[in-house]
Protein backbone atom coordinates (compact mmCIF):
# COMPACT_ATOMS: atom_id res chain seq x y z
CA UNK A 1 0.00 0.00 0.00
CA UNK A 2 1.35 3.43 -1.02
CA UNK A 3 -1.49 5.36 -0.25
CA UNK A 4 0.65 8.49 0.69
CA UNK A 5 2.04 9.04 -3.00
CA UNK A 6 -1.47 10.33 -4.03
CA UNK A 7 -3.65 13.20 -3.26
CA UNK A 8 -6.61 11.58 -2.48
CA UNK A 9 -7.42 8.63 -0.38
CA UNK A 10 -7.91 4.81 -1.81
CA UNK A 11 -11.31 4.96 -1.45
CA UNK A 12 -13.93 5.14 -4.59
CA UNK A 13 -14.75 8.86 -5.55
CA UNK A 14 -16.80 10.38 -2.24
CA UNK A 15 -16.06 7.15 -0.12
CA UNK A 16 -19.46 5.17 -0.94
CA UNK A 17 -19.73 2.25 -3.04
CA UNK A 18 -21.43 2.83 -6.28
CA UNK A 19 -24.23 0.83 -5.31
CA UNK A 20 -24.78 2.84 -2.04
CA UNK A 21 -24.51 5.94 -3.99
CA UNK A 22 -27.42 4.66 -6.12
CA UNK A 23 -29.77 3.89 -2.96
CA UNK A 24 -29.53 6.99 -1.69
CA UNK A 25 -30.15 8.45 -4.38
CA UNK A 26 -32.95 7.24 -4.86
CA UNK A 27 -34.22 7.65 -1.83
CA UNK A 28 -33.19 11.62 -2.20
CA UNK A 29 -35.49 11.52 -5.79
CA UNK A 30 -38.40 9.98 -3.88
CA UNK A 31 -38.03 12.94 -0.77
CA UNK A 32 -38.27 15.62 -3.15
CA UNK A 33 -41.04 14.05 -4.72
CA UNK A 34 -42.63 13.69 -1.42
CA UNK A 35 -41.65 16.85 0.62
CA UNK A 36 -41.41 16.28 4.37
CA UNK A 37 -41.90 12.21 4.08
CA UNK A 38 -38.91 10.79 5.81
CA UNK A 39 -38.08 7.83 2.87
CA UNK A 40 -36.23 4.96 4.87
CA UNK A 41 -32.52 3.81 3.63
CA UNK A 42 -29.81 1.46 4.15
CA UNK A 43 -27.70 3.59 6.26
CA UNK A 44 -24.00 2.35 6.09
CA UNK A 45 -21.29 2.41 8.49
CA UNK A 46 -18.99 5.81 8.21
CA UNK A 47 -15.73 6.43 9.52
CA UNK A 48 -16.95 8.52 12.22
CA UNK A 49 -19.40 7.79 15.11
CA UNK A 50 -23.27 7.82 14.80
CA UNK A 51 -24.49 11.33 15.93
CA UNK A 52 -21.59 12.82 14.32
CA UNK A 53 -23.39 13.63 10.85
CA UNK A 54 -23.23 10.51 9.42
CA UNK A 55 -26.92 10.74 7.79
CA UNK A 56 -25.86 14.35 5.85
CA UNK A 57 -22.17 12.67 4.92
CA UNK A 58 -24.12 10.33 3.23
CA UNK A 59 -26.21 12.50 1.48
CA UNK A 60 -23.29 15.22 0.73
CA UNK A 61 -21.04 12.34 -0.67
CA UNK A 62 -23.79 10.77 -2.93
CA UNK A 63 -24.60 14.11 -4.65
CA UNK A 64 -21.43 15.88 -4.46
CA UNK A 65 -19.25 15.95 -7.89
CA UNK A 66 -15.77 17.12 -8.94
CA UNK A 67 -16.74 20.43 -9.77
CA UNK A 68 -18.86 21.19 -6.41
CA UNK A 69 -17.47 23.74 -3.69
CA UNK A 70 -18.07 22.56 -0.44
CA UNK A 71 -18.77 24.25 3.11
CA UNK A 72 -19.22 22.46 6.33
CA UNK A 73 -20.71 24.03 9.07
CA UNK A 74 -21.93 23.46 12.58
CA UNK A 75 -24.11 25.63 14.67
CA UNK A 76 -23.18 28.32 12.04
CA UNK A 77 -19.16 28.19 13.00
CA UNK A 78 -17.04 26.47 9.99
CA UNK A 79 -14.56 26.32 12.43
CA UNK A 80 -15.45 23.53 14.93
CA UNK A 81 -14.77 19.91 15.24
CA UNK A 82 -17.69 18.62 13.76
CA UNK A 83 -17.06 20.99 10.69
CA UNK A 84 -13.61 20.99 10.64
CA UNK A 85 -13.74 16.48 10.72
CA UNK A 86 -16.25 16.28 8.11
CA UNK A 87 -14.45 19.03 5.61
CA UNK A 88 -11.02 17.19 5.76
CA UNK A 89 -12.97 14.12 5.43
CA UNK A 90 -14.73 15.67 2.02
CA UNK A 91 -11.08 17.06 1.17
CA UNK A 92 -9.37 13.58 1.38
CA UNK A 93 -11.96 11.57 -0.28
CA UNK A 94 -13.11 13.83 -3.44
CA UNK A 95 -10.44 16.34 -3.51
CA UNK A 96 -13.02 19.38 -4.33
CA UNK A 97 -12.85 22.62 -2.85
CA UNK A 98 -14.05 23.65 0.24
CA UNK A 99 -14.76 27.09 1.12
CA UNK A 100 -16.29 28.64 4.06
CA UNK A 101 -17.75 31.20 1.78
CA UNK A 102 -21.17 30.80 2.04
CA UNK A 103 -22.13 32.85 -1.44
CA UNK A 104 -19.39 30.57 -3.42
CA UNK A 105 -20.95 26.78 -1.98
CA UNK A 106 -22.69 24.52 -4.43
CA UNK A 107 -23.00 22.46 -1.20
CA UNK A 108 -23.45 24.03 2.43
CA UNK A 109 -23.54 20.69 4.99
CA UNK A 110 -25.08 22.05 8.10
CA UNK A 111 -25.17 20.83 11.72
CA UNK A 112 -28.78 22.59 13.20
CA UNK A 113 -28.07 26.28 11.38
CA UNK A 114 -29.26 28.03 8.08
CA UNK A 115 -26.86 30.34 7.11
CA UNK A 116 -27.32 34.37 7.28
CA UNK A 117 -26.42 34.81 4.14
CA UNK A 118 -29.49 33.89 1.41
CA UNK A 119 -29.66 30.54 -0.58
CA UNK A 120 -29.91 30.73 -4.00
CA UNK A 121 -30.87 28.25 -6.62
CA UNK A 122 -28.00 26.79 -7.33
CA UNK A 123 -26.80 25.29 -3.82
CA UNK A 124 -28.21 22.63 -1.78
CA UNK A 125 -28.08 22.59 1.87
CA UNK A 126 -27.57 18.94 3.87
CA UNK A 127 -28.78 18.39 6.95
CA UNK A 128 -27.35 16.01 9.55
CA UNK A 129 -30.47 15.02 11.45
CA UNK A 130 -30.49 13.72 14.44
CA UNK A 131 -33.93 12.48 14.95
CA UNK A 132 -36.19 13.39 11.90
CA UNK A 133 -39.14 11.79 13.62
CA UNK A 134 -41.25 14.72 14.82
CA UNK A 135 -43.84 12.90 16.61
CA UNK A 136 -40.97 10.35 18.44
CA UNK A 137 -40.92 11.94 21.69
CA UNK A 138 -44.31 12.31 22.24
CA UNK A 139 -45.06 8.34 20.64
CA UNK A 140 -42.10 6.12 20.87
CA UNK A 141 -43.49 3.31 18.61
CA UNK A 142 -42.12 3.56 14.94
CA UNK A 143 -45.53 1.93 13.96
CA UNK A 144 -47.80 4.07 15.27
CA UNK A 145 -46.11 7.40 14.05
CA UNK A 146 -45.68 5.84 10.68
CA UNK A 147 -49.64 5.45 10.68
CA UNK A 148 -49.70 9.18 12.14
CA UNK A 149 -48.42 10.39 9.14
CA UNK A 150 -50.34 7.94 6.76
CA UNK A 151 -53.39 9.54 8.13
CA UNK A 152 -52.20 12.83 8.70
CA UNK A 153 -53.04 12.64 12.36
CA UNK A 154 -51.33 15.27 13.84
CA UNK A 155 -53.38 16.40 16.73
CA UNK A 156 -51.22 15.22 19.51
CA UNK A 157 -48.30 17.46 18.12
CA UNK A 158 -50.90 20.41 18.77
CA UNK A 159 -51.51 19.19 22.18
CA UNK A 160 -47.92 19.68 22.72
CA UNK A 161 -47.59 22.58 21.88
CA UNK A 162 -50.99 23.12 23.55
CA UNK A 163 -49.18 22.32 26.80
CA UNK A 164 -46.15 24.28 26.46
CA UNK A 165 -48.60 27.74 26.42
CA UNK A 166 -50.85 25.79 29.56
CA UNK A 167 -47.47 25.67 31.66
CA UNK A 168 -45.24 29.03 29.83
CA UNK A 169 -47.57 30.67 28.65
CA UNK A 170 -46.21 30.51 25.17
CA UNK A 171 -44.86 27.96 23.08
CA UNK A 172 -41.66 27.41 25.02
CA UNK A 173 -40.39 24.99 21.75
CA UNK A 174 -36.71 26.91 20.85
CA UNK A 175 -35.36 24.34 18.49
CA UNK A 176 -36.44 21.50 16.44
CA UNK A 177 -39.65 23.67 15.96
CA UNK A 178 -42.06 21.26 13.95
CA UNK A 179 -43.04 22.61 10.28
CA UNK A 180 -46.07 21.13 8.03
CA UNK A 181 -44.41 21.30 4.82
CA UNK A 182 -46.64 21.56 1.68
CA UNK A 183 -49.90 21.47 3.86
CA UNK A 184 -49.09 17.65 4.19
CA UNK A 185 -46.52 16.04 6.09
CA UNK A 186 -45.38 17.45 10.17
CA UNK A 187 -40.99 17.71 9.37
CA UNK A 188 -38.36 18.18 11.83
CA UNK A 189 -36.34 21.07 10.63
CA UNK A 190 -33.34 19.34 12.72
CA UNK A 191 -32.28 21.08 15.78
CA UNK A 192 -31.94 24.34 13.94
CA UNK A 193 -33.07 27.29 16.23
CA UNK A 194 -36.86 28.21 15.71
CA UNK A 195 -34.93 31.81 14.27
CA UNK A 196 -34.41 30.02 10.94
CA UNK A 197 -37.53 28.58 10.34
CA UNK A 198 -38.64 31.18 8.39
CA UNK A 199 -35.54 30.88 5.90
CA UNK A 200 -36.89 27.31 5.11
CA UNK A 201 -40.02 28.67 3.89
CA UNK A 202 -39.66 29.36 -0.43
CA UNK A 203 -35.90 29.27 -0.15
CA UNK A 204 -34.44 28.98 -3.91
CA UNK A 205 -32.54 26.18 -2.39
CA UNK A 206 -32.74 22.73 -2.47
CA UNK A 207 -32.87 21.37 1.21
CA UNK A 208 -32.04 17.41 1.83
CA UNK A 209 -32.22 16.21 5.42
CA UNK A 210 -30.15 12.87 6.13
CA UNK A 211 -30.80 10.58 9.38
CA UNK A 212 -27.49 8.10 9.40
CA UNK A 213 -28.30 6.85 12.57
CA UNK A 214 -32.43 6.74 12.28
CA UNK A 215 -31.85 5.48 8.85
CA UNK A 216 -34.05 8.40 7.16
CA UNK A 217 -33.82 10.80 4.05
CA UNK A 218 -36.04 13.98 3.81
CA UNK A 219 -36.35 16.68 1.83
CA UNK A 220 -37.69 20.39 0.74
CA UNK A 221 -37.69 21.46 -2.52
CA UNK A 222 -37.02 24.66 -3.63
CA UNK A 223 -40.11 27.18 -3.79
CA UNK A 224 -42.26 24.76 -0.92
CA UNK A 225 -44.74 26.33 2.01
CA UNK A 226 -42.99 25.64 5.29
CA UNK A 227 -45.49 26.44 7.44
CA UNK A 228 -44.32 26.60 11.57
CA UNK A 229 -46.83 24.80 13.89
CA UNK A 230 -48.86 27.01 16.12
CA UNK A 231 -52.43 28.82 16.97
CA UNK A 232 -53.99 31.85 16.00
CA UNK A 233 -53.65 33.28 19.28
CA UNK A 234 -50.14 32.12 19.61
CA UNK A 235 -48.53 32.74 16.54
CA UNK A 236 -45.44 31.56 15.82
CA UNK A 237 -42.38 33.61 17.03
CA UNK A 238 -38.49 33.56 16.19
CA UNK A 239 -36.22 34.66 19.03
CA UNK A 240 -35.31 38.34 19.43
CA UNK A 241 -31.67 39.84 21.15
CA UNK A 242 -32.05 42.71 23.06
CA UNK A 243 -28.31 43.71 22.05
CA UNK A 244 -26.26 43.43 18.56
CA UNK A 245 -23.13 40.64 17.80
CA UNK A 246 -20.80 42.02 20.39
CA UNK A 247 -17.71 41.20 17.04
CA UNK A 248 -19.90 43.14 14.11
CA UNK A 249 -23.02 44.73 15.18
CA UNK A 250 -25.03 42.62 13.59
CA UNK A 251 -28.88 42.85 14.43
CA UNK A 252 -31.67 40.10 13.32
CA UNK A 253 -29.30 37.71 13.33
CA UNK A 254 -28.66 34.50 15.79
CA UNK A 255 -26.45 34.81 18.61
CA UNK A 256 -24.31 32.18 20.81
CA UNK A 257 -23.73 32.98 23.88
CA UNK A 258 -19.62 32.91 25.21
CA UNK A 259 -18.61 32.34 28.18
CA UNK A 260 -15.29 34.47 28.57
CA UNK A 261 -14.06 33.69 32.17
CA UNK A 262 -14.68 31.99 35.67
CA UNK A 263 -16.60 34.87 36.88
CA UNK A 264 -19.93 35.25 34.79
CA UNK A 265 -18.42 37.36 32.07
CA UNK A 266 -19.76 36.35 28.82
CA UNK A 267 -20.48 38.07 25.55
CA UNK A 268 -23.17 37.04 22.33
CA UNK A 269 -21.83 36.56 19.21
CA UNK A 270 -22.83 35.86 15.83
CA UNK A 271 -23.74 31.63 15.38
CA UNK A 272 -22.87 32.26 11.96
CA UNK A 273 -18.75 32.79 11.67
CA UNK A 274 -18.97 33.00 7.76
CA UNK A 275 -20.91 36.20 8.19
CA UNK A 276 -19.74 37.70 11.47
CA UNK A 277 -15.96 37.45 9.28
CA UNK A 278 -17.39 38.84 6.47
CA UNK A 279 -19.10 42.22 8.26
CA UNK A 280 -15.82 42.58 10.37
CA UNK A 281 -13.31 43.00 7.17
CA UNK A 282 -16.60 44.83 4.98
CA UNK A 283 -15.77 46.18 2.66
CA UNK A 284 -12.28 46.42 1.62
CA UNK A 285 -11.44 42.40 2.51
CA UNK A 286 -10.45 40.22 -0.66
CA UNK A 287 -12.52 37.80 1.16
CA UNK A 288 -15.67 39.64 0.41
CA UNK A 289 -14.62 39.81 -3.13
CA UNK A 290 -16.45 43.26 -3.90
CA UNK A 291 -19.79 41.69 -3.51
CA UNK A 292 -22.22 44.19 -2.03
CA UNK A 293 -25.18 42.50 -1.62
CA UNK A 294 -27.27 40.58 1.32
CA UNK A 295 -23.27 41.33 3.00
CA UNK A 296 -25.65 42.59 6.14
CA UNK A 297 -23.42 46.00 5.58
CA UNK A 298 -24.07 48.49 8.18
CA UNK A 299 -20.67 48.98 9.55
CA UNK A 300 -19.36 52.44 9.63
CA UNK A 301 -15.99 52.58 7.53
CA UNK A 302 -14.70 55.50 9.25
CA UNK A 303 -14.30 53.64 12.74
CA UNK A 304 -12.28 50.45 13.04
CA UNK A 305 -13.95 47.90 15.15
CA UNK A 306 -12.28 46.21 17.47
CA UNK A 307 -13.69 43.77 19.77
CA UNK A 308 -15.05 45.39 22.77
CA UNK A 309 -14.29 43.81 26.40
CA UNK A 310 -17.29 42.77 27.46
CA UNK A 311 -18.51 42.94 31.00
CA UNK A 312 -20.53 41.05 33.05
CA UNK A 313 -23.98 42.20 32.79
CA UNK A 314 -26.36 42.57 35.48
CA UNK A 315 -29.41 41.43 33.31
CA UNK A 316 -28.09 38.85 30.81
CA UNK A 317 -29.79 38.30 27.43
CA UNK A 318 -31.17 34.83 26.83
CA UNK A 319 -32.70 32.45 24.30
CA UNK A 320 -36.15 33.84 23.60
CA UNK A 321 -35.86 36.95 25.90
CA UNK A 322 -38.15 39.39 24.63
CA UNK A 323 -41.09 37.60 24.92
CA UNK A 324 -43.54 38.46 27.31
CA UNK A 325 -45.67 36.02 30.01
CA UNK A 326 -49.19 36.30 29.27
CA UNK B 1 -23.38 -5.80 -34.66
CA UNK B 2 -24.60 -9.07 -32.98
CA UNK B 3 -26.34 -9.19 -29.35
CA UNK B 4 -23.49 -10.29 -27.43
CA UNK B 5 -21.60 -7.48 -28.56
CA UNK B 6 -24.54 -4.94 -28.50
CA UNK B 7 -25.63 -5.87 -25.05
CA UNK B 8 -21.75 -4.93 -23.71
CA UNK B 9 -21.26 -2.12 -25.51
CA UNK B 10 -22.25 1.36 -24.95
CA UNK B 11 -21.86 2.20 -20.76
CA UNK B 12 -20.68 5.00 -19.17
CA UNK B 13 -17.19 5.48 -19.68
CA UNK B 14 -16.43 7.17 -16.30
CA UNK B 15 -19.30 5.50 -14.32
CA UNK B 16 -18.34 7.01 -11.15
CA UNK B 17 -18.16 10.54 -12.45
CA UNK B 18 -21.43 9.76 -15.54
CA UNK B 19 -23.28 8.33 -13.10
CA UNK B 20 -22.96 11.70 -10.64
CA UNK B 21 -23.53 13.86 -13.38
CA UNK B 22 -27.04 11.90 -14.64
CA UNK B 23 -28.17 11.91 -10.99
CA UNK B 24 -27.74 15.72 -10.33
CA UNK B 25 -29.36 16.20 -13.49
CA UNK B 26 -32.40 14.02 -12.81
CA UNK B 27 -32.41 15.81 -9.00
CA UNK B 28 -32.40 19.45 -10.53
CA UNK B 29 -34.80 18.41 -12.95
CA UNK B 30 -37.08 16.54 -9.75
CA UNK B 31 -36.60 19.49 -7.65
CA UNK B 32 -37.71 22.27 -9.99
CA UNK B 33 -40.14 20.71 -12.37
CA UNK B 34 -40.64 21.44 -16.10
CA UNK B 35 -37.03 22.95 -15.61
CA UNK B 36 -35.38 21.32 -19.10
CA UNK B 37 -32.12 19.98 -17.30
CA UNK B 38 -29.07 18.95 -19.86
CA UNK B 39 -27.72 15.55 -20.35
CA UNK B 40 -24.49 14.43 -22.25
CA UNK B 41 -25.28 11.67 -23.95
CA UNK B 42 -23.18 9.09 -21.80
CA UNK B 43 -24.98 5.93 -22.68
CA UNK B 44 -25.50 4.56 -26.25
CA UNK B 45 -27.57 1.68 -25.87
CA UNK B 46 -29.18 -0.14 -28.50
CA UNK B 47 -32.42 1.05 -29.96
CA UNK B 48 -34.88 1.64 -29.66
CA UNK B 49 -33.85 2.76 -25.56
CA UNK B 50 -32.53 6.62 -25.95
CA UNK B 51 -29.08 7.54 -25.15
CA UNK B 52 -30.69 9.62 -21.73
CA UNK B 53 -33.17 7.13 -20.69
CA UNK B 54 -30.49 4.33 -21.09
CA UNK B 55 -27.79 6.91 -19.18
CA UNK B 56 -30.75 7.64 -16.52
CA UNK B 57 -31.40 3.55 -16.30
CA UNK B 58 -27.87 3.06 -15.64
CA UNK B 59 -27.37 6.21 -13.11
CA UNK B 60 -30.18 4.45 -11.01
CA UNK B 61 -31.14 1.20 -11.12
CA UNK B 62 -29.05 -2.22 -10.05
CA UNK B 63 -30.30 -5.27 -8.73
CA UNK B 64 -32.44 -3.79 -6.04
CA UNK B 65 -34.55 -2.21 -8.53
CA UNK B 66 -37.25 -4.08 -10.87
CA UNK B 67 -37.72 -2.60 -14.32
CA UNK B 68 -40.40 -2.93 -16.49
CA UNK B 69 -40.68 -2.38 -20.05
CA UNK B 70 -42.82 -1.45 -22.24
CA UNK B 71 -43.75 -3.62 -25.20
CA UNK B 72 -42.11 -1.78 -27.82
CA UNK B 73 -38.52 -2.02 -25.59
CA UNK B 74 -39.30 -5.12 -24.11
CA UNK B 75 -39.71 -7.02 -27.90
CA UNK B 76 -36.13 -5.78 -28.40
CA UNK B 77 -33.47 -8.39 -27.16
CA UNK B 78 -30.51 -6.15 -27.44
CA UNK B 79 -32.63 -3.74 -24.80
CA UNK B 80 -33.05 -6.32 -22.72
CA UNK B 81 -29.71 -7.82 -22.54
CA UNK B 82 -27.73 -4.54 -22.73
CA UNK B 83 -29.76 -3.32 -19.34
CA UNK B 84 -29.28 -6.54 -17.38
CA UNK B 85 -25.04 -6.57 -18.97
CA UNK B 86 -24.59 -3.11 -17.10
CA UNK B 87 -27.35 -2.82 -14.80
CA UNK B 88 -28.34 -5.76 -13.28
CA UNK B 89 -31.85 -5.13 -12.48
CA UNK B 90 -34.14 -8.08 -12.60
CA UNK B 91 -37.20 -7.03 -15.24
CA UNK B 92 -40.65 -6.89 -13.45
CA UNK B 93 -43.16 -9.49 -13.84
CA UNK B 94 -46.45 -6.81 -13.75
CA UNK B 95 -45.81 -2.99 -13.89
CA UNK B 96 -47.01 -2.93 -10.19
CA UNK B 97 -43.70 -4.65 -9.21
CA UNK B 98 -41.39 -2.10 -10.68
CA UNK B 99 -39.36 0.79 -9.15
CA UNK B 100 -39.13 1.76 -12.49
CA UNK B 101 -40.54 1.40 -15.91
CA UNK B 102 -39.17 2.59 -19.15
CA UNK B 103 -41.85 3.37 -21.64
CA UNK B 104 -40.54 3.62 -25.51
CA UNK B 105 -43.86 5.07 -26.65
CA UNK B 106 -45.72 7.09 -24.55
CA UNK B 107 -48.85 7.74 -26.52
CA UNK B 108 -49.51 4.13 -26.24
CA UNK B 109 -48.59 3.18 -22.80
CA UNK B 110 -51.17 1.74 -20.15
CA UNK B 111 -52.91 3.94 -17.41
CA UNK B 112 -50.94 5.55 -15.06
CA UNK B 113 -52.70 3.93 -12.44
CA UNK B 114 -51.77 0.47 -13.19
CA UNK B 115 -48.24 0.99 -12.15
CA UNK B 116 -46.81 0.99 -8.18
CA UNK B 117 -48.24 3.75 -6.61
CA UNK B 118 -46.81 2.98 -3.16
CA UNK B 119 -49.18 3.04 0.06
CA UNK B 120 -49.92 5.73 2.41
CA UNK B 121 -47.65 4.40 4.87
CA UNK B 122 -44.91 4.14 2.44
CA UNK B 123 -45.74 6.23 -0.29
CA UNK B 124 -41.97 6.17 -1.62
CA UNK B 125 -42.55 2.32 -2.86
CA UNK B 126 -44.04 3.72 -6.40
CA UNK B 127 -43.04 3.43 -9.72
CA UNK B 128 -40.75 5.81 -11.44
CA UNK B 129 -41.75 6.46 -15.00
CA UNK B 130 -38.99 7.18 -17.57
CA UNK B 131 -40.91 8.65 -20.63
CA UNK B 132 -39.06 9.19 -23.87
CA UNK B 133 -40.60 12.32 -25.93
CA UNK B 134 -39.64 13.61 -28.69
CA UNK B 135 -39.13 17.18 -27.68
CA UNK B 136 -40.72 19.34 -24.71
CA UNK B 137 -42.00 22.18 -26.96
CA UNK B 138 -44.28 20.58 -29.85
CA UNK B 139 -47.18 19.44 -27.80
CA UNK B 140 -49.72 20.63 -25.90
CA UNK B 141 -48.60 23.07 -22.99
CA UNK B 142 -48.66 21.96 -20.16
CA UNK B 143 -48.87 24.70 -17.25
CA UNK B 144 -46.69 23.72 -14.19
CA UNK B 145 -47.94 24.47 -10.78
CA UNK B 146 -46.24 23.00 -7.39
CA UNK B 147 -43.45 22.68 -5.02
CA UNK B 148 -40.39 23.07 -6.77
CA UNK B 149 -41.83 26.14 -9.27
CA UNK B 150 -41.74 29.55 -8.28
CA UNK B 151 -44.66 30.94 -9.82
CA UNK B 152 -45.30 29.00 -13.33
CA UNK B 153 -43.57 26.59 -15.71
CA UNK B 154 -44.75 25.64 -18.92
CA UNK B 155 -43.54 22.59 -20.86
CA UNK B 156 -44.92 20.69 -24.16
CA UNK B 157 -43.95 17.35 -24.16
CA UNK B 158 -44.74 15.79 -27.48
CA UNK B 159 -46.36 11.85 -27.64
CA UNK B 160 -47.90 11.92 -24.09
CA UNK B 161 -49.93 9.46 -23.41
CA UNK B 162 -53.66 9.37 -23.92
CA UNK B 163 -55.66 12.01 -21.63
CA UNK B 164 -52.49 12.81 -19.79
CA UNK B 165 -54.29 15.65 -17.99
CA UNK B 166 -56.96 13.88 -16.51
CA UNK B 167 -54.82 10.73 -15.74
CA UNK B 168 -52.37 13.21 -13.55
CA UNK B 169 -55.20 15.28 -11.93
CA UNK B 170 -55.93 10.89 -10.46
CA UNK B 171 -52.29 10.97 -9.66
CA UNK B 172 -52.43 14.54 -7.70
CA UNK B 173 -55.56 13.85 -6.09
CA UNK B 174 -53.63 10.08 -4.85
CA UNK B 175 -51.30 12.26 -3.27
CA UNK B 176 -48.99 11.05 -1.10
CA UNK B 177 -49.20 8.04 -3.10
CA UNK B 178 -48.43 8.31 -7.01
CA UNK B 179 -46.30 8.07 -9.51
CA UNK B 180 -43.25 10.40 -10.39
CA UNK B 181 -42.22 10.87 -13.97
CA UNK B 182 -39.06 11.46 -15.94
CA UNK B 183 -38.97 12.99 -18.98
CA UNK B 184 -36.37 12.65 -21.71
CA UNK B 185 -35.59 13.71 -24.97
CA UNK B 186 -32.33 13.49 -27.19
CA UNK B 187 -30.36 16.26 -24.89
CA UNK B 188 -32.37 16.85 -22.02
CA UNK B 189 -34.49 15.81 -19.62
CA UNK B 190 -37.70 17.06 -17.71
CA UNK B 191 -39.36 15.85 -14.40
CA UNK B 192 -43.27 15.44 -13.25
CA UNK B 193 -42.93 14.69 -9.52
CA UNK B 194 -46.51 13.92 -8.32
CA UNK B 195 -46.63 17.24 -6.00
CA UNK B 196 -46.78 18.73 -9.39
CA UNK B 197 -49.99 20.46 -10.44
CA UNK B 198 -51.24 20.74 -14.45
CA UNK B 199 -53.11 23.77 -14.62
CA UNK B 200 -55.92 23.45 -17.57
CA UNK B 201 -55.12 26.36 -19.96
CA UNK B 202 -58.10 28.38 -20.98
CA UNK B 203 -58.29 27.88 -24.53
Amino acid sequence: MTAQSTDIATYNFAYLDEQTKRMIRRAILKGIAIPGYQVPFASREMPMPYGWGTGGVQVTASIIGPDDVLKVIDQGADDTTNAVSIRAFFKKVTNVAVTTDTASATIIQTRHRIPEHPLTADQVLVYQVPIPEPLRFLEPRETETRKMHALEEYGLMHVKLYEDIAKHGRIATTYAYPVKVEGRYVMDPSPTPKFDNPKMHRSPALQLFGAGREKRIYAVPPFTEVVSLDFEDHPFEVQTFDQPCALCAAENVYLDEVILDDHGGHMFVCSDTDHCEKRRNAPTSPLWGGRAEGAGGGLDQSTPHSTPTPAPRADPPHKGEGKEIR
Amino acid sequence: MDIAAQSIEGGFADPVFNAQTVFRAVMDAMARPGSVQPLPPFARPPVPLSAAAGAIALALCDNDTPLWLDPALQASTAVRSWLGFHTGAPLANTPADAHFALIAAPAEMMALDGFSQGTQDYPDRSTTLILHVSDLVSGTPLLLEGPGIETSATIAPAQMPRHFVEQWKQNNKRFPRGVDIILVTADGIACLPRTTRIKTMEA
